[in-house]
């Protein structure tokens, strides 16, 4: 498959889905800096003033890359799914199906929007951080490698859940049903370090684990797995998402009767 | 010439199990239009999708340009617009950048004069910043043909182009349809209408129950076809047919005896009515009302499935 033959095919689609954004600004923007200002009120303030630090850092700050993550993940599937699904919904797929585009360019144009808009929260979510903590970073590079990767990976991931729904509900079971119970598990609010040994080795099936301690870890160089551990981990959760997709693009699944 | 679209075999059964296409073949001339023409479920949709790369084949081959539409997909679509017969569009977009993405998606950089002279020509540049869902339904159907006619495409499918569309909008779009054609843009269009077959196409193919019947010139599908029907609303029923209106062509007693039915082909011109007419004064038979009409496209079908098991 041959990536680049329609670069001007992904520029429109990626156009189109930033501007789309634009339109609804104040829901993708302002609703997850409110929430996590919620957030760090009443964890980072209220209670984390109770909680002793841990592994050295304070409670507020160590909740941040959660939050961070877990704002990223929700947002990432909702856009990456919303954006094939609402075509497919409105019957305005007609135009990419017949449009000269292979499978890979418009995956490329969808995830790239829906990973640019979860990367740009993430930052505006770092920024209003620093209005609660002092917020310290060890490895910026790691840190937006684990904010790209993770960006995309669950981008990817909507995307194949706005390929698979066919109504509104199939739509939100997976955001309601798997993911919030995943993240919230995931270490957002605690490190499993905390946990008895029994829900400790439980959570280490948890792959959300695997991206906050990875992320956690290009801030304060702790983490509740080894790093290399969480890079391999988004890695191969990008790789199973492609390989499903192409599946699915190759036998036209739930896109073409 | 080479046809620009080229049809063998072609058969789709869906999901369902149902069969939609049955073995169609069909070669369409390049710089003609062509219109397929058939009822409600004939697989008139299926059959252009499948063209368009919207829904998938289940045998058969397809070339467009001489390109098959699965193997060099890329190069096949290129050349295809597509106006489906329902209108989906982004509604919080504005006119300008719904047809902007079109032409991007096709791979074509912008280019402003030709967009400026696209709208002009579907009358929506005085819409161009307005969003989609400020629009009438009229206007919206436009904003379809311009994205389809966005990249410039060889060859333009219309999907029932004139469904809930205005003696206006049907004017200007049949002009449109025909300066494309001058220009050498291949046409495909489908319709319920025999009318409308025969105002706007060059040939015209009919389809039912997911074959092609026939397809044929429209001078001689009209000639073969095309019956027209008179219909007189006698001012006194009459019991039984009189003498004096008996001969070629014969009308027919209808509705217990108050009108007059008579049948006769579109390409005899007022001859055959002006006769019955005349039959009429000079018998002395009043009459109230007087109406004509095509037959119907139902007629024409019994009259090609008949044609088939004689
Ligand atoms: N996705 C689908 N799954 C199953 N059956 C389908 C599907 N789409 C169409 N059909 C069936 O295939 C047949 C042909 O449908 P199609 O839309 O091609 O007809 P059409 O000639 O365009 O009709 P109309 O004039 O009403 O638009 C119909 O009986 C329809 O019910
Ligand atoms: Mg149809």
């Amino acid at each position: 498959m041959n990536l680049a033959a329609n670069p001007l095919g992904i520029w429109a689609i990626y156009r189109n889905e930033m501007l789309r954004s634009l339109r609804t600004l104040f829901q993708s923007l302002v609703a997850p800096v409110i929430t996590t200002s919620l957030y760090f009120v009443v964890f980072g303030g209220a209670i984390g003033s109770r909680v002793s630090k841990i592994g050295g850092v304070g409670y507020g700050e160590f909740i941040v890359p959660g939050l961070v993550m877990l704002t990223i993940l929700t947002q990432s599937v909702s856009n990456g799914s919303i954006g094939i699904y609402f075509p497919k919904f409105t019957g305005s797929i007609y135009e990419l199906l017949s449009a000269p585009m292979s499978a890979a360019e418009a995956v490329t144009a969808y995830v790239g929007a829906a990973a640019t808009k979860s990367v740009v929260i993430g930052l505006v979510i770092m920024a209003t951080s620093t209005l609660f903590v002092d917020l310290r970073i060890a490895h910026p590079f790691w840190m937006a490698a684990f904010l790209v990767l993770t960006s995309v990976a669950f981008s990817l991931f909507g995307f194949l859940v706005g390929v698979w729904a066919r109504n509104f509900e199939q739509l939100n079971v997976v955001p309601t049903l798997l993911l919030t119970p995943l993240t919230f598990l995931g270490g957002t609010f605690y490190s499993i370090d905390m946990l008895p040994p029994f829900w400790r080795a439980v959570s280490l099936f948890n792959p959300v684990v695997y991206l906050i301690s990875g992320f956690r870890w290009s801030f304060f160089g702790i983490g509740d797995v080894p790093v290399a551990a969480s890079l391999g981990f988004a890695l191969a959760f990008i790789a199973v998402c492609l390989g499903t997709l192409a599946w699915m693009f190759k036998t036209g699944y739930r896109l073409k009767p | 010439m080479s046809p620009v679209i080229s049809i063998k075999d072609l058969s789709k059964v869906y999901s369902s199990g149902f069969k939609a296409l049955d073995r169609v073949s069909l070669d369409v001339a390049k710089g003609e239009i062509f219109a397929l023409l058939g009822p409600n479920g004939a697989g008139k949709t299926t059959l252009i999708s499948i063209v368009c790369g919207t829904v998938s084949k289940t045998s058969g081959t397809v070339l467009v340009g001489g390109d098959d539409n699965v193997s060099a997909w890329r190069r096949a679509r290129t050349r295809i617009g597509l106006v489906p017969q329902e209108i989906s569009l982004d509604i919080f977009s504005t006119v300008a950048n719904c047809v902007r993405f079109s032409r991007g998606l096709f791979g074509k950089p912008v280019d402003a004069g030709f967009l400026e002279g696209l709208l002009k020509d579907l009358s929506l540049w005085d819409k161009r910043a307005a969003r989609v869902v400020e629009l009438s339904g009229g206007m919206k159907r436009r904003v379809m043909i311009a994205k389809a006619l966005s990249h410039e495409p060889e060859i333009l499918f219309l999907d029932e182009p004139t469904a809930g569309v205005d003696v206006n909008l049907r004017r200007d779009m049949w002009a449109l349809v025909r300066r494309l054609r001058d220009r050498g843009v291949t046409i495909v269009l489908t319709t319920h209408y025999l009318e409308e077959a025969e105002e706007m196409a060059d040939r015209v193919g009919v389809v039912d129950k997911g074959r092609l019947l026939l397809v044929e010139d429209k001078a001689s599908l009209m000639r073969r076809l095309g019956k027209r029907r008179l219909t007189v609303t006698l001012a006194e029923p009459l019991p039984a047919l009189p003498a004096a209106l008996d001969g070629a062509p014969a009308p027919r007693l209808d509705d217990g005896g108050r009108k007059l039915a008579l049948e006769f082909d579109a390409g005899e011109g007022g001859g055959a009515m002006a006769a019955l007419l005349g039959r009429l004064d000079r018998a002395g038979i009043a009459y109230v009302d007087l109406e004509t009409g095509n037959s119907s496209l139902e007629d024409i079908f019994v009259g090609l499935v008949g044609e088939g098991t004689r």
